[in-house]
């Protein structure tokens, strides 16, 4: 990416699968910096919440005086959840005593699919560009996006289910591109900061 | 295809369990104080270690009704271990709809020959190990994730110290030779050539490496993360201790602010007695778990 402002996307470091993110973005050449308290944070201009357990990180970023500050940090600047971090960023969770940080209109209900032996690999639908691509889709006891504002925009589907999606800073996706090798959604996350950041 | 397609997720699950701890409870209320204390996991046992050691016997998988009860009350991934080469528990355990087996030298081995085939399971397993080559014949059967095996109930760290420096000094080792060279470092370890390749290749294991066996204060958590553990088990070290509230919540912390030194400090402030622990040499060589399985 010549010519393009330098960028350091965050990557969430309390719990969970972090170093993947951080494997992805680096072969797209963006900086990065774990993040583990809000010092760390404040030098992001973007940041991934990753996969891992939502009950712990919950407990974790409370613990460790994160989570307004990445409340906050939500509205100014992108977060891109997958997973944990897609549970985290919505406005409400089914089924489930739970808090969240309530930055996007999505409804979403935790291990949707079940148990482990449920998790599955199959093709999903991209619809990044404008134009709908084919991508190995990866679910871990996956959660499930069961109902959206009017706003938020759809970027992946699997079998008549919303995927991937976004509302104004806030990007989340219920699957797992960070265990593959396939850059497509990091580097569209990546563009989003980079636009973010001429914006500011 | 299958077979990449279900190993894939089984590593999967293993990475989303990194930088948390996984905590031994025995009871549906320490199931919920470990998930409010903020562990990634839990092993629902009949008996953790410490007690195992102490009552003797031959130790098997849970009761079923245990597992059970601790499944209703956490959402978080619940493990359960089955003995080394038994099949049939893990068939059950899988039947239970555990989120991971533990094939663990804590229970009293059932095949003193063979271990489980790991690959024939849709639950990811996790196995111990002593040293580079246990942990490569362990993923050559279908392991998902390793863990350094320690010396389980008796809150000493040295043997997961021991074990933890066996496996990253082989890795050093193997990334040090020649191509030409590792064929005989597969033979030597007694592991399958194309692992040893891929351990030179990626410089780690390839699955998560997680510690157990020891662990009972933040500093020993600390310790673990600082010597490789992506992660840590957590055995009797918490339920054995004064307060396990306040000691799981500080494990936890110094699990994933393993480099805060500040915050290790923190933590470990006021917690009361850390299980009271065993010296290794005190216990009589037939009654050592680690040197169970190969």
């Amino acid at each position: 990416m010549v010519n393009e402002p330098t960028i350091t996307c965050g990557i969430l470091a309390l719990q969970g699968d972090y170093e993947k993110h951080r494997q992805i973005l680096r072969l797209l050449n963006c900086h990065t910096r774990l993040v583990f308290n809000r010092e760390d944070l404040q030098r992001c201009d973007g940041l991934i919440l990753p996969g891992g357990e939502s009950t712990t990180l919950i407990n974790l970023l409370k613990k460790h005086d994160l989570w307004d500050a990445v409340r906050d940090f939500g509205r100014r600047k992108p977060i891109y959840g997958t997973c944990a971090g897609c549970i985290l960023v919505a406005k409400s969770i089914v089924g489930m005593d739970q808090d969240s940080l309530n930055l996007i209109d999505i409804t979403v209900q935790r291990n949707a699919y079940g148990r482990q032996a449920d998790s599955f690999i199959d093709d999903i639908t991209l619809q990044l560009n404008g134009k709908s691509e084919t991508m190995e889709g990866i679910f871990i006891r996956a959660p499930r996006i069961i109902s959206m504002g009017e706003t938020v925009r759809v970027l992946a589907s699997y079998s008549g289910q919303v995927i991937l999606a976004e509302q104004d800073n806030i990007l989340v996706g219920t699957f797992h591109p960070e265990l593959t090798s396939d850059t497509r959604i990091h580097r569209y996350f990546v563009q989003r900061i980079i636009a973010s950041v001429k914006k500011s | 295809m299958k077979d990449a397609q279900d190993i894939k997720l089984k590593i999967g699950l293993a990475e989303m369990l990194k930088g948390g701890v996984i905590m031994d409870v025995t009871t549906p209320e320490q199931a919920k104080i470990a998930e409010d204390a903020g562990a990634v996991a839990v092993m629902a046992l009949e008996r953790i270690p410490a007690d195992i050691r102490a009552l003797g016997g031959v130790a098997r998988m849970s009761d079923p009704a245990v597992i059970k009860a601790i499944q209703q009350v956490v959402s978080i991934p619940v493990m359960a271990k089955c003995r080394i080469g038994h099949f049939a528990e893990a068939q059950v355990l899988q039947a239970l709809g555990v989120d991971f087996i533990d094939e663990s030298e804590v229970l009293t081995p059932a095949d003193e020959e063979f271990h489980v085939n790991k690959w024939v399971f849709k639950i990811p397993f996790v196995c111990g190990c002593r040293n580079l080559g246990e942990a490569l014949r362990r993923i050559a059967e279908g392991a998902a994730m390793i863990r350094t095996k320690g010396e389980a109930g008796t809150g000493n760290i040295v043997e997961a110290v021991r074990h933890m420096r066996a496996v990253q000094g082989g890795i050093r080792r193997i990334q040090s030779l020649g191509d030409e060279e590792l064929v005989t470092e597969a033979k030597n370890l007694g592991a399958p050539a194309e692992l040893v390749r891929e351990v030179k290749k990626l410089g780690k294991l390839p699955v998560p490496n997680f510690s157990a066996g020891g662990v009972a204060t933040p500093a020993d958590a600390s310790l673990m993360r600082q010597l490789g553990a992506e992660t840590v088990f957590v055995g009797s070290g918490i339920f054995k201790s004064s307060a396990p509230d306040k000691m799981a919540k500080a494990i936890v912390s110094a699990t994933t602010h393993y480099m805060d030194f500040d915050l290790v400090a923190h933590v470990s402030e006021g917690l009361g007695q850390a299980m009271p622990g065993i010296e290794i040499d005190k216990i009589p060589p037939e009654e050592r778990m680690a040197p169970r399985g190969w």
